[in-house]
């Protein structure tokens, strides 16, 4: 199917509105938009980061999500209290496959589930003291912990703990940060807010922590990863590159994290941004405060990685630039290959995206160096800030969807037709029933790592072998296809 | 009176960032900017205008509040 234009996607839109009773006809339509990339900014075209209406059917998550499952979970030295009913943290225990080093249980803990399992007694008379018996138990269970934080579910701030007050006494006794985290799941129109509270908990209880104290050598080329959340070894894959160009990463914040290069952060150099929607507020406080200069990059697919590579070591000094050149050098013939391997198999295909954080912009460089297009993309929870970066990537007349309805999605896949969509889970099994493949590119469907040189051959034969699967053509019953209703025609 | 996180860019030009709004946009000019005084009303580059009391001139990145003159809208 061709390309839409303009005039043809607008109409969609309006059709896909069409079955809305009125108000909220008038609110999606904020949130729907074509793709102009003469426009600078995108509150021009298109709403974002308002609650959704009730009665849709939307895929965000909650404040809890965004601090827990996302900022502070991945740091693996600490143990992170799901301080509220047992469910919010089992149901999202290890989900996002944060990968770590280390000995679960004995000095990390990102795959286990702790939690303070409020029962009826404890919503009336506050669980407070559980807390504190709780934070005592780990004490003496896992003794290698390097830091406790307090993930808040929604009771915590319904009934009113003094969960910093708590924090405060165990901190005393048991001299390790403890962080208490107002990240109630009912705070804010999605996870958006839990990555800023989140942010805050860290600029508040951990940042300073050793100000003042110079006991660590630094050296020009120290820099902090920032945003990378180490889903299938991102990080990994990310952090290779930039040690091989020279620069020394103190910190990765969170994947594959610890509270002490956290602690450290504020020594470094430049933070180097992927994930802005889920940290740049915490590196916008440290340019404030620290002076550390900032940058966003994007690691995926070369041409992407090449220009970041470049814009990062032009904060530096030559031996950095002579770096990354040799860097981009040395992963040519490898990335060249992967694209001659795959890109005749998945030219001229197309992608819609549904996808939160950095990735509905970041991957798009990906697909098109394998000869893909991106017809349509949409945040879960981004804000304007992110459709502003987002519109120049995005071909013209392509469509914008926020917070796009399950309804939307499907109506969109149905007159669009890509040939692959990416997004979450809950809608991965809808599409595939629909005989469209698709790719879960929130934990890049239990696959990965995506980032850097080595993650884009994985990409790309991931993307591979969804398109080009047999399965798709199986998917039609037999005798619904038009041949053979043909050959029923000619047997009657 | 929102608060404003001001910072210069790469080429020297002031960057307004709103937080709460996630408005991000380069200072056309600013009434005051000399060594002594800086502040005034700020013209940004997609015509809203905000003023900030006269202040010696600050240390870059900082948060200041401000007034909003005109949404520019």
């Amino acid at each position: 199917m061709a390309a839409l234009t303009r005039e043809e996607t607008e109409a969609l839109i309006q059709e896909v509105l069409e079955i809305y009773p009125e108000q909220a006809k008038k609110d999606r339509a904020k949130h729907l938009a074509v793709n102009d990339q003469s426009l600078e900014k995108s509150n021009k075209c298109i709403t974002s980061n308002r609650k959704s209406l009730p009665g849709v059917m939307t895929i965000r998550g909650c404040a809890y999500a965004g601090s827990k499952g996302v900022v502070w979970g991945p740091i693996k030295d600490m143990i992170h209290i799901s301080h509220g009913p047992v469910g919010c943290g089992q149901y999202s225990r290890a989900g996002r496959r944060n990968y770590y080093v280390g000995t679960t249980g004995v000095n990390t803990f990102g795959t286990m589930n702790f939690t303070s399992d409020f029962q009826e007694k404890d919503i009336v008379f506050g669980g407070d003291k559980k807390l504190a018996k709780i934070m005592n138990e780990i004490e003496g269970l896992f003794p290698l912990h390097k830091g406790i934080s307090i993930q808040s579910e929604c009771p915590i701030g319904l009934i009113g703990d003094d969960i910093e007050a708590v924090a405060k006494k165990a901190n005393k006794e048991l001299g390790k940060p403890i962080v208490p985290v107002r990240c109630e799941g009912f705070r804010g129109v999605s996870q958006s807010l839990g990555h800023h509270i989140a942010n805050d908990a860290i600029r508040d209880w951990v940042l300073e922590n050793r100000d003042g104290d110079d006991s660590f050598p630094t050296t020009p080329y120290d820099v902090a990863v920032i945003g990378d959340y180490n889903i299938g070894g991102d990080a990994w894959a990310s952090r290779t590159l930039l040690e091989e160009m020279g620069l020394r990463v103190v910190a990765q914040w969170s994947g594959d994290g610890t509270i002490a290069e956290i602690e450290k952060t504020p020594k470094v150099k430049l933070n180097l941004i992927h994930c802005y929607r889920s940290m740049n507020y915490i590196a916008r406080h440290m340019e404030e405060k620290y002076k550390i200069p900032w940058l966003e990059y994007n690691f995926f697919g070369p041409t992407k990685i090449a220009e970041s590579l470049r814009r990062i070591a032009a904060q530096f000094d030559d031996t950095i630039k002579a770096g990354a050149e040799r860097v981009i050098a040395r992963y040519e013939a490898e990335y060249q290959a992967v694209i001659d391997k795959y890109k005749p198999r998945l030219q001229g295909k197309r992608v819609m995206l549904y996808i939160g954080g950095l990735r509905p912009r970041h991957v798009i460089g990906a697909y098109e160096d394998l000869g893909m297009e991106v017809v349509g993309t949409g945040y879960e929870f981004g804000h304007n800030d992110d459709y502003d970066r987002t519109i120049k990537e995005m071909g013209n007349a392509t469509l914008l969807y926020d917070d796009v309805t399950g309804y939307e999605f499907e109506e969109f896949v149905k007159k669009v037709q890509p040939d692959l969509i990416g997004s979450g889970i809950k809608e991965k099994y809808i599409f595939q029933k629909m005989g469209v493949p698709f790719r879960q590119m929130h934990s890049w469907d239990y696959s990965g790592p995506y980032h850097g040189y080595d993650g884009f051959a994985i990409f790309a034969r991931d993307m591979d072998m969804t398109i080009n699967n047999p399965c798709w053509k199986q998917v039609k019953a037999p005798w619904k296809t038009e041949a053979s209703s043909d050959a029923v025609k000619v047997a009657a | 009176m929102p608060s404003v996180m001001l910072k210069k860019n790469s080429e020297g030009k002031l960057i307004f960032y709103i937080p709460k709004k996630d408005l991000e946009e380069v200072a056309e000019s600013v009434q005051f900017d000399t060594t002594e005084k800086w502040g005034g009303e700020v013209v940004l580059a997609d015509g809203s205008r905000y003023y900030f009391d006269p202040i010696t001139p600050p240390d870059f990145p900082i948060t200041l509040r401000a007034k909003r003159v005109d949404s520019g809208e």
